[in-house]
């Protein structure tokens, strides 16, 4: 029997800020940072949001479109970079909170930004085995960007969720495969805020070999050709990088643009590339095909093709679409920002 | 004993950000490239001399010399590891060439090599920055894009000299490395994509200044009885000067002027026997856009101050009256600090040699190469004839 996805849903926080504001307070020029990046203004978390909160949210909105009895659940899994606790798991709570428990099993994952597609692998096994009905996987960060680090400008805060069952499919997951490496291209280390990148080495080394590598070894395995597919829904840390993947693997703009929000909301780690495939599934028809693949620094990617079905269409107004919660925002400026973020702190 | 050196063999490296290659596979895959050219057995090299900037806190390896003999398989003989900052290379050939002039040695090598991208970009910033004055500048927080802006700026105020005109020694360099396969960036610019780049200190923007690198280079060097032996064309060493100057950049009369530039040329071509005008082509210290217009007024290809202007009428291009930095420069070939006062000497010998392809300058006699340490605090000139 197929393994795919019976509900998905998405949450990015209300505040943005824009990259004027962010290069406004560091002396720098907002239009040679917009154009190096293609990134306007990103997701800010609220002083009460945090990566479970953002999960919990995006799995509601998941379960208003997925219609089964959340106790159904066996599994569920929340990848992140920015877990509130370092010991104690964020899946339990987002468990606790959609009544899930207690006959379940939960974990925490981490895999940079594809800690997201690392949950839907193991919901996939554990579904397509019998071990559990249904699996839930959450991508979700309030991800971290130095002060004055070029990061800034890009990270962001959002999430989705996906969970994944055998009957009333919304897509089904044909395949997936993965192409992992030990290649430290970012990192932080325990007790430290902020992250370190290697600049340049998260580029070619890094991002595009492993995002290339991947979808190009489903595409041989799968018999699939670019052309086959409706949509491209790559890993998105700025504007352009995932437009430069998408042209070496030979998809066009057509393809890819759907998905890319980080133009809009920034990158949101975790809930990058799972928040592409939420906004393209928004819009797809039946029986579009979809090849996402995600990318984590330290480094891999897992790449899937899916397929939508006709009870997409049917169900997903249930819950706020992607495109409906960019527009829903209010920016900030500065000050507030780094309020909001932690970066000052009150005696 | 004093006798005529000549290049008998070159090898180099792709110039670039090579993250899957090793400090140590770089100048085995340099040394290997001029042994075979130079069609000898690495048993009959009588001593090595490396010139390398700062692999302490790049790879965090000292003790080079024997490194690079262990691994090239070239035990027991001689090597010795020479620094002069960003002119390591243009002395290791200079210390090469004296050990064959003295009669010490019929065949040594000569090579470079530097491993700049294994650190954090902000490590390499301030592992370049302790070729300046520690105690006065770097200290203070200057580092060398902001030292040779100061200069730039200097020379603006002096001269009239433009951003424009800065900017056509990078689309010039641009060009030219279009043509070099071994170069970092092979693509051709605008001024305007010069203009538009960021800032990085005003008034260098980031395309005039030369990128991080990694790459090898080596020469191997013979005298006079064993290249007619083993070459049929050898490039000969016509002369070869070094000078010092200030470390700090503020301690000099002038800013516009690298002493230590006039005064290694003075000797290069002195002992060449010839004037600027004798030369056909000449690789100089393009770290920033300003160092090559600093470098072709005190070799004396223009009048002091005319660099801006010289430039910006094409008469450095390839078909100018006095081509410039033919292989792209550091600019645009890239500039592995350590290997790339032996990467113009190989450049100069392909011109020689007729084997520059689309960038060969037609009947070349003499190439002169320009090698700088810091913001001037050491320079190389040597000058090589066919």
């Amino acid at each position: 029997m197929d393994v795919g996805i019976v509900g998905y849903g998405s949450y990015i926080p209300y505040y943005r800020i824009k990259t004027e504001e962010i290069a406004r307070v560091w002396g720098a020029n907002p239009e040679s940072i917009k154009k190096g990046l293609m990134v306007s203004e990103k997701s800010v978390p609220g002083p009460d949001e945090d990566a479970v909160t953002i999960a919990t949210e995006a799995s509601r909105n998941a379960l208003a479109l997925a219609d089964i009895d959340p106790e159904k659940i066996g599994a569920v899994y929340v990848g992140s970079e920015s877990h509130p606790y370092s010991v104690k798991p964020s899946s339990t709570i987002v468990a606790e909170a959609i009544e899930a428990t207690p006959i379940m099993t939960a974990a925490d994952l981490e895999f940079a930004c594809k800690a997201g597609t690392a949950g839907m692998q193991i919901c996939m096994g554990l579904v397509g085995s019998g071990m559990a009905e249904y699996g839930l996987a959450v991508g979700a960060d309030t991800s971290q960007g130095a002060p004055g680090d070029p990061l800034e400008y890009t990270a962001a805060a959002g999430g989705a969720a996906f969970i994944i069952g055998k009957d009333n499919l919304l897509a089904k997951i044909e395949s997936t495969s993965s192409f992992t490496t030990d290649t430290p291209d970012f990192w932080r280390r325990p007790g430290e805020a902020y992250p370190k990148h290697g600049g340049r080495f998260t580029g070619e080394p890094a991002y595009f070999k492993h995002i290339v590598s991947c979808t190009e070894q489903i595409l041989k395995d799968s018999g699939y050709e670019v052309k086959d597919f409706k949509y491209f829904v790559p890993h998105q840390p700025n504007g352009k990088f995932p437009r430069i993947a998408a042209k070496k693997l030979g998809f066009t703009e057509e393809q890819v643009s759907p998905s890319l929000l980080v133009e809009r909301i920034g990158n949101t780690y975790s809930g990058a590339s799972v928040l592409g495939l939420a906004a393209v599934l928004d819009q797809a028809e039946e029986g579009d095909k979809i090849l996402l693949t995600s990318y984590g620094s330290g480094a891999g990617s897992d790449s899937f093709i899916l397929e939508t079905t006709g009870r997409l269409e049917k169900v997903r107004e249930n819950a706020p679409s992607v495109e409906s919660q960019i527009e829903h925002k209010h920016y900030i400026d500065y000050a507030t920002y780094a309020k909001y973020r932690g970066k000052i702190k009150k005696e | 004993m004093n006798q005529e050196v000549a290049i008998i063999g070159i090898g180099m490296t792709k110039f670039g950000e090579l993250w899957n290659r090793s400090f140590r596979q770089l100048f085995v895959e340099a040394g290997s490239e001029a042994l075979e050219d130079a069609g000898i057995k690495s048993e009959e090299i009588g001593a090595l001399f490396g010139g390398n900037m700062s692999a302490g806190q790049f790879i965090g390896q000292e003790h080079l010399a024997s490194l690079i003999m262990d691994h090239s398989n070239m035990t027991p003989q001689p090597a010795t590891r020479v620094e002069a900052a960003c002119a390591s290379g243009g002395l290791a050939l200079r210390t090469a060439y004296m050990s064959i002039k003295s009669g010490m040695h019929d065949v040594v090598i000569a090579a470079g090599a530097e491993k700049m991208t294994d650190v954090l970009p902000s490590k390499t910033t301030g592992a370049l920055a302790t070729a300046a004055d520690q105690e006065w500048e770097a200290g203070f927080g200057a580092t060398f894009p902001g030292l040779y802006a100061m200069i730039a700026r200097r020379h603006m105020h002096e001269f009239g000299t433009t951003e424009e005109q800065l900017a056509s020694v990078s689309v010039k360099n641009h060009y030219n490395g279009s043509k070099n396969s071994k170069a970092q960036f092979q693509n051709e610019i605008t001024i305007d994509d010069v203009l538009s780049s960021p800032m990085v200190a005003d008034p260098l923007k980031l395309f005039d200044c030369s990128p991080v690198s990694d790459g090898a280079a080596a020469l191997v060097l013979a005298s006079a009885e064993k290249a007619k032996e083993l070459c049929e064309n050898p490039v000969w060493i016509a002369g070869s000067g070094q000078a010092s100057d200030t470390l700090a950049l503020h301690s000099r009369k002038s800013l516009t002027t690298l002493n230590a530039t006039v005064e290694a040329g003075r000797q290069a071509y002195k002992q060449a026997g010839i004037t600027s005008k004798d030369i056909g082509a000449a690789e100089v210290h393009d770290c920033f856009t300003i160092a090559e217009l600093c470098a072709i007024e005190d070799l004396g290809f223009c009048e002091k101050g005319d660099g801006g202007k010289f430039t910006e009428q094409g008469e450095t291009g390839l078909k100018g009256s006095m081509p410039v930095n033919t292989s792209g420069g550091l600019k645009t070939k890239g500039h592995p600090v350590g290997a790339t006062g032996i990467a113009q000497a190989i450049e100069a010998s392909l011109q020689l040699r007729g084997e520059a392809g689309d960038r060969q300058i037609d009947d070349v006699e003499y190439v002169l190469t320009h090698n700088v340490g810091g913001s001037g605090g050491t320079a190389a000139v040597h000058i090589f004839s066919r």
